[in-house]
């Protein structure tokens, strides 16, 4: 019984006071060596962490500082405080801005709700309260129509890749510009080629191939040329490099990082992959407890002394 | 308000929304009939899966259907030397109920369960999410050209059955019977014409049975598609979207038809 009331963890001081027989002592060198750990621990996250800093996404941040401050680029997505509940809440005052060319990560753990924002932004979804804009237009009033057409401003990469299975990659990627654009078909093959070719897929191979006839990276792959086959200025990611091998992650990481480069893509990336996030993010917000608990640059969150966010990426 | 009396208020709740998510599906699906952009070739395609593909069934069951009618009622009025009325039983019974109920019910079957199937597996795989984001309405997409595809194909396979059923009936009749097979059809016919004629055209007997398939149709696709769209629970629940589909719209096309028969039949008597 004594040593199950030790194993409880009493509060700091109450051991050493009721049981100066030892109890306190042992309650004093358990936490020691829990710090000791947590210190050792979060070292080892910083470096790893920090190899991925020293990488161009870092330089990457410096020149969006740069232009923030120049004035020359604007605020592409805004969440604020938003309110969002089902049975429960789901989200509590969740704001946070992403502006022109910046890849924003939420990070969080499961089930917090970090997909319900993809959904928001999205219109997919309407907040209690609270406002979500994009380009400075508030989307939540919108009716379906207006929506719809909001959201051709977007491109969604979803975590399955949500490929219509009835189609050929050729028709999945074709589709935004059949439903959107007046291209003709040479216009549209070449638009789909010029797609596939971007993410590192020969199209001679996979155009006439079905979703079921691919692998997981190729149907990502295909799943982030249809979201960009409309050039959109918005790119959302829903965990990208989930049930993917290290060596496809960094491909599809990669790919992400390229399109923000190359095009100036904004783009709002959920993910579990805290190696990935830091590599591709500009800026990272991590939710925790329904509300954005951080919001910053990849070496601020890294800094932070904050017990949460050491053990969040610890833990990761 | 007492705990259980609010968790009855709360299901009855839920059972007003779904029959009101149920008729604002079914509005949406026959507005954008009228609405751009119009799917043609989902509509050819669905036309295809709903019709052509169903033809099989509704071809071996209408066949089969007519002959066990003309043998029962063979039994039945040789009793009263009344076999000579065969073709007249056969026909009405096959136009006015077994041809569209059959048919309906067979649709319900093969269909149904594919709609609901195909777009539950959409809906929890995220596709119906990626239309949305693609900028397309997914009640557009893909309920318009089913729903459609139903209303005009579901009439045509009851044609058909009928048609075979029939012939069906002149099989027994003929070989079993002993009736002359010109005789029959003359009785066949005498059966049609005796219920009259609508624009001195269109047989009384043809409108019953052929406003039935129709609204048969709508039934089944909107079912279909209203139970796929809203598939929660991954693979396990578009099973139950699939057992639900062919539950609900089997029990609504016999229940409809009585209340189909009853009002045509009040309306053609007056």
């Amino acid at each position: 019984m004594t040593d199950n009331k030790q194993g409880d963890a009493p509060p700091a001081g109450a051991g050493g006071e009721d049981d100066p027989k030892g109890r306190g002592r042992g309650d004093e060198r358990f936490r020691r060596r829990e710090d000791q750990q947590r210190k050792s621990k979060s070292a080892g996250v910083r470096k790893a962490i920090q190899a991925e800093l020293e990488s161009d996404a870092g330089e990457d941040a410096e020149e969006l500082d740069r232009a923030l401050e120049a004035g020359e680029i604007t605020e592409v997505i805004a969440l604020r405080n938003v309110y969002l509940a089902f049975d429960e809440p789901i989200l509590e005052d969740v704001s946070f801005v992403a502006h022109t060319g910046e890849t924003v990560v939420v990070v969080g753990e499961s089930g917090t709700g970090k997909s319900t924002i993809l959904k928001l932004i999205l219109r997919l979804l309407v907040p209690d309260q609270g406002d979500v804009l994009i380009d400075d237009q508030g989307i939540t009033t919108l009716d379906f129509d207006d929506a719809l057409e909001v959201r051709q401003k977007l491109g969604m990469v979803f975590q399955g890749a949500a490929l219509f299975d009835s189609m050929t990659v050729f028709e999945n990627v074709a589709y935004p510009l059949r439903e959107h654009t007046d291209l003709n078909d040479d216009e549209i093959m070449a638009r789909v080629r010029e797609k596939l070719e971007f993410v590192d897929l020969d199209p001679d191979k996979v155009l006439d191939q079905l979703p079921s006839e691919l692998s997981g990276g190729m149907k990502k792959r295909v799943g982030i040329a249809r979201g960009m086959a409309n050039n959109p200025e918005i790119m959302l990611y829903d965990e990208p490099t989930s049930g993917l091998d290290p060596l496809t992650t960094g491909t599809i990481t990669r790919l992400i990082m390229k399109l923000q480069r190359e095009l100036d893509v904004t783009s709002i990336v959920v993910s579990h992959d805290i190696r990935s996030a830091f590599r591709m993010a500009t800026k990272v917000a991590l939710l925790a407890e329904k509300k954005i608990k951080f919001f910053g640059t990849p070496e601020e969150m890294a800094a932070s002394d904050d017990p949460y966010i050491q053990d969040f990426l610890g833990g990761l | 308000m007492p705990a259980f009396l609010t968790g009855i208020n709360n299901k009855a709740k839920a059972k007003v929304l779904v029959v009101q998510e149920y008729f604002t599906l079914a509005g949406k699906a026959l507005r954008f009939i009228f609405a751009r952009p119009f799917y043609w070739g989902d509509l050819i395609q669905q036309m295809d899966e709903i019709g052509v593909k169903s033809l099989g069934i509704v071809l071996l069951t209408g066949f089969f259907t007519g002959m066990v009618l003309a043998l029962q009622s063979a039994v039945q009025l040789e009793t009263f030397g009344a076999t000579i009325y065969i073709g007249r039983l056969v026909s009405a019974a096959m136009i006015r109920e077994l041809g569209p109920v059959l048919a309906g019910l067979m649709v319900a079957g093969r269909v149904g369960s594919g709609i609901a199937a195909q777009l539950g597996s959409m809906r929890v795989t995220e596709q119906i999410d990626a239309l949305n984001t693609l900028g397309t309405d997914p009640i557009k997409k893909l309920v318009t050209p089913r729903v459609l595809a139903a209303l005009i194909m579901l009439p045509m396979l009851t044609i058909i059955s009928d048609m075979v059923g029939i012939f069906g009936g002149n099989v027994i009749a003929t070989l079993f019977v002993k009736l002359p097979t010109g005789f029959y059809w003359r009785t066949v016919w005498e059966q049609i014409a005796s219920d009259g004629f609508i624009w001195r055209v269109i047989p009384n007997d043809f409108v019953q049975g052929l406003v039935k398939p129709f609204v048969f149709g709508g039934i089944i696709s909107i079912t279909a598609c209203y139970y796929g769209l809203n598939t929660t629970g991954g693979t396990e629940g578009v099973g139950v979207s699939t057992t639900k589909t062919v539950v609900l719209a089997s029990i609504l096309i016999l229940i409809v038809d009585y209340f189909i028969t009853q009002l045509l039949l009040a309306f053609m008597t007056s």
